[in-house]
């Protein structure tokens, strides 16, 4: 029993190491790095490691994101006088900082956001050829382009906070800093500006798609887990020919809940509820400020933020002194 | 040496492992549950109510930490004042050079300059102040220990004359010297400017992301005292309809930024008085001052209390202060801020009424002994 409760993989199957296609694209020649075995990676997914398809894009999306995150850091080691146990200590706090307001969407000094905004270009540039390079090597691969839309998805939520919204407010200032806690600062008070964040509906959808995400995650991983004796793990092959494993799941959902996801539709929804995630959640980001001001109000002129009666209760509430004891 | 018992347990295999686990489990589950059961729950929470049922509004205390009272209590002290007779001799024309204090009978004024060196000067003693001379050079005003306790006595009569509202929002309880001195010549909990804590940016960037003990160690700016306590700036960051044309940048449109520091100044506040957001605001809508609790009047007071204080009383004070009490980075004069008094309880000394033996610190007029 205890065989199908465990958190790492159960099969690791090690051969000759599997060199993909090389069709008219001359795929295998574009791979580089000889392939090897690892029993720990094994434990996690493909014991193989290797080899890799770099390629245009992967080489300038690799240098300009390594440029970027250089910049980030050396800007932080120069905040604390180029001091390693500083960098250590305070490493959580340090942030590349967006340039200060009065710049608006000028060209601000180095020190006072101009090395963020040249940071952030070559990040977008990484960002968008690790995009393109999804894209190409599904076209190579004669595979559809989910992933890359997906990914797509994402990157609209980033652009939005980065370039859509500052050039909409008319600011950089308005971009997300670069740091650890200065980026949940930056979230907080992101929130707290525009009276209160959780009244905008496009961030309550996004919540429910992230939550509803993970959800699915979980119950579709669990289905097919609990199916795999079955041959449940062949997931493709049963979605046209449907087997005692397929059968299995779709009746328990059906007698669970009533209704039941398909092999297929279910990692339709998946990808839509994932997709919707960051959609959603930017639309929500570039209507807060430009479009809306204040979400609190918002939500009271569309009734969707209800009032107090009034009967607030005081009289309940106690007082400090019976609190502390001392009454 | 045991052969026997090894040929004894090769021919008696039993599985050992499985039901010691077990019963190690659940021998230890029962342990636990008849402990918290028989001892109680160590880490039991109370929590008073700060707003209407069902929205969470409430400031949550360890139990454990409510049992203990706030040992600087035990410090204070009962002195009753003299009700002064008719025609009693008054300080002022006793000794030279009484300024602020010379409308006490004799025995009142000796009264409170011997508290005064207890809450303020313990070790040091009158000779703080009035330094090692005989008592004819007591009136000299030669050490600027002197001046700035004359001045500190203005300063603890005007709030408790003028800042009623804060200081005795719920029951009379005044301050001393002892409300921020607590026995120590420079209060715990004052505050410096701190300048542009990082060097190699300007702007914002300048001022935050630090681990400062004032943004109570978070990566917030590190102004934000400097900007609301002493400056004055506008706190409120919103806007007050749905929709407004403003850009950042604009001239008085609040930023993100701005929000980062209130937010800084709120936080400073929280752990000031040991309380949550929930205290003061309904967080749901932080700057709706429809929905906020009573004490936030009572803070917003204070707000404007140490504001004046700051500004008419300590901030002068760096003209007299010796270099050693100023700054470290502007040479500027410690300031006060809601942690000078207050040091972590929601009301300063748990609320203890700490005025009732001193009118003569009560009012700046003629102290009111009860005649």
């Amino acid at each position: 029993m205890t065989e199908y409760q465990n958190i790492f993989t159960q099969v690791q199957v090690e051969g000759p190491a599997e060199w993909g296609m090389d069709n008219e694209n001359d795929l295998a020649s574009e791979r580089i790095v000889t392939p090897g075995f690892s029993r720990l990676v094994g434990w996690v997914g493909n014991a193989q490691l290797g080899p890799i398809y770099l390629g245009w894009t992967g080489m300038i999306s690799l240098a300009t994101g390594a440029l970027a995150i250089f910049i980030i850091g050396l800007n932080m080691l120069a905040q604390v006088g180029w001091s390693i146990p500083e960098f250590l200590r305070q490493g959580f706090w340090l942030a590349l900082e967006p340039p200060s307001p009065e710049y608006g969407l000028t060209i601000p000094p180095l020190d006072d956001g101009g090395w963020y905004i040249i940071a952030s270009l070559f990040l977008l540039v990484a960002v968008c050829t690790w995009w393109l390079r999804t894209y190409l090597l599904a076209e190579q691969h004669k595979m559809g382009k989910h992933v890359a839309w997906a990914f797509a998805s994402a990157i609209w939520l980033f652009l939005v906070l980065g370039l859509f919204r500052p050039i909409l407010m008319g600011s950089w200032s308005e971009a997300v800093p670069y740091g650890i806690f200065p980026h949940l600062d930056w979230t907080t008070a992101f929130s707290i500006r525009y009276g209160n964040l959780y009244y905008n509906p496009f961030h309550c959808l996004s919540i429910v798609f992230l939550y509803g995400s993970v959800l699915l995650f979980a119950m579709h991983g669990a289905t097919i887990l609990a199916v795999s004796r079955f041959g449940g793990d062949r997931e493709l092959e049963q979605i046209v020919d449907r087997g005692t494993a397929s059968e299995r799941a779709a009746l328990f959902w059906r007698w669970t809940m009533g209704f039941n996801a398909t092999m297929e539709g279910i990692h339709r929804w998946a990808w839509w509820f994932a997709v919707l995630t960051p959609i959603t959640g930017g639309i929500g980001i570039l209507l807060t400020g430009t479009v809306v001001d204040n979400w609190f109000i918002w939500a009271q002129e569309h009734h969707f933020a209800p009032m107090y009666d009034g009967s607030y209760g005081y009289e309940a509430y106690g007082t400090y002194e019976a609190f502390i004891g001392r009454e | 040496m045991f052969k026997w018992f090894d040929k004894w347990t090769r021919e008696n295999p039993v599985d050992i492992e499985r039901p010691a686990i077990l019963v190690g489990v659940a021998g230890a589950a029962v342990l636990a549950a008849v402990s918290v059961v028989a001892l109680g729950q160590p880490f039991k929470t109370d929590s008073l109510q700060t707003g209407p049922r069902g929205n969470g509004m409430s400031v949550p205390e360890f139990v454990s930490d409510l049992a203990v009272p706030d040992p600087a209590i035990a410090e204070l002290f009962d002195d009753s004042p003299y009700v002064p007779e008719e025609g009693e001799e008054l300080a002022g024309d006793i000794y030279q050079n009484v300024q602020v204090l010379g409308e006490l009978t004799d025995a009142n004024f000796n009264r409170l300059m011997a508290a005064m060196t207890r809450w303020v000067a313990p070790e040091q003693g009158c000779a703080y102040c009035h330094g090692d001379g005989d008592l004819e050079t007591y009136g000299e005003d030669n050490l600027y220990t002197k001046v700035v306790a004359r001045r500190m006595i203005e300063m603890t009569r005007n709030i408790n004359e003028n800042w009623d509202g804060h200081v005795n929002a719920n029951k009379t309880v005044g301050v001393t010297c002892m409300t921020c001195h607590r026995g120590q010549n420079v209060p715990s909990d004052i505050w410096f400017k701190m300048g542009e804590v990082n060097m190699a940016a300007a702007g914002w960037s300048a001022v935050q992301n630090r681990v400062t003990p004032l943004t109570s160690y978070t990566s917030l700016p590190t102004d934000a005292l400097e900007k609301y306590l002493l400056d004055g700036d506008l706190i409120g960051v919103h806007d007050l309809e749905s929709r407004v044309a403003a850009r950042p940048g604009d001239e008085g449109v609040p930023t993100i930024q701005d929000a980062e520091r209130t937010y800084a100044l709120m936080n400073y506040v929280a752990n000031a008085l040991g309380v949550n957001c929930t205290f003061c605001h309904n967080t749901r809508a932080f700057y709706d001052g429809g929905q906020v609790t009573p004490q936030w009047a009572t803070e917003s007071l204070g707000i404007q209390m140490v504001l004046e204080l700051n500004n008419d009383y300590l901030v002068p004070l760096a003209e007299v202060l010796p270099e050693d009490r100023l700054g470290p980075v502007a040479g500027d004069a410690p300031k006060a801020a809601c942690r000078t008094c207050h040091k972590g309880y929601q009301q300063p000394l748990q609320g203890t009424n700490v005025i009732a033996d001193w009118p003569e610190l009560a009012t700046s007029e003629a102290p009111d002994y009860g005649q």
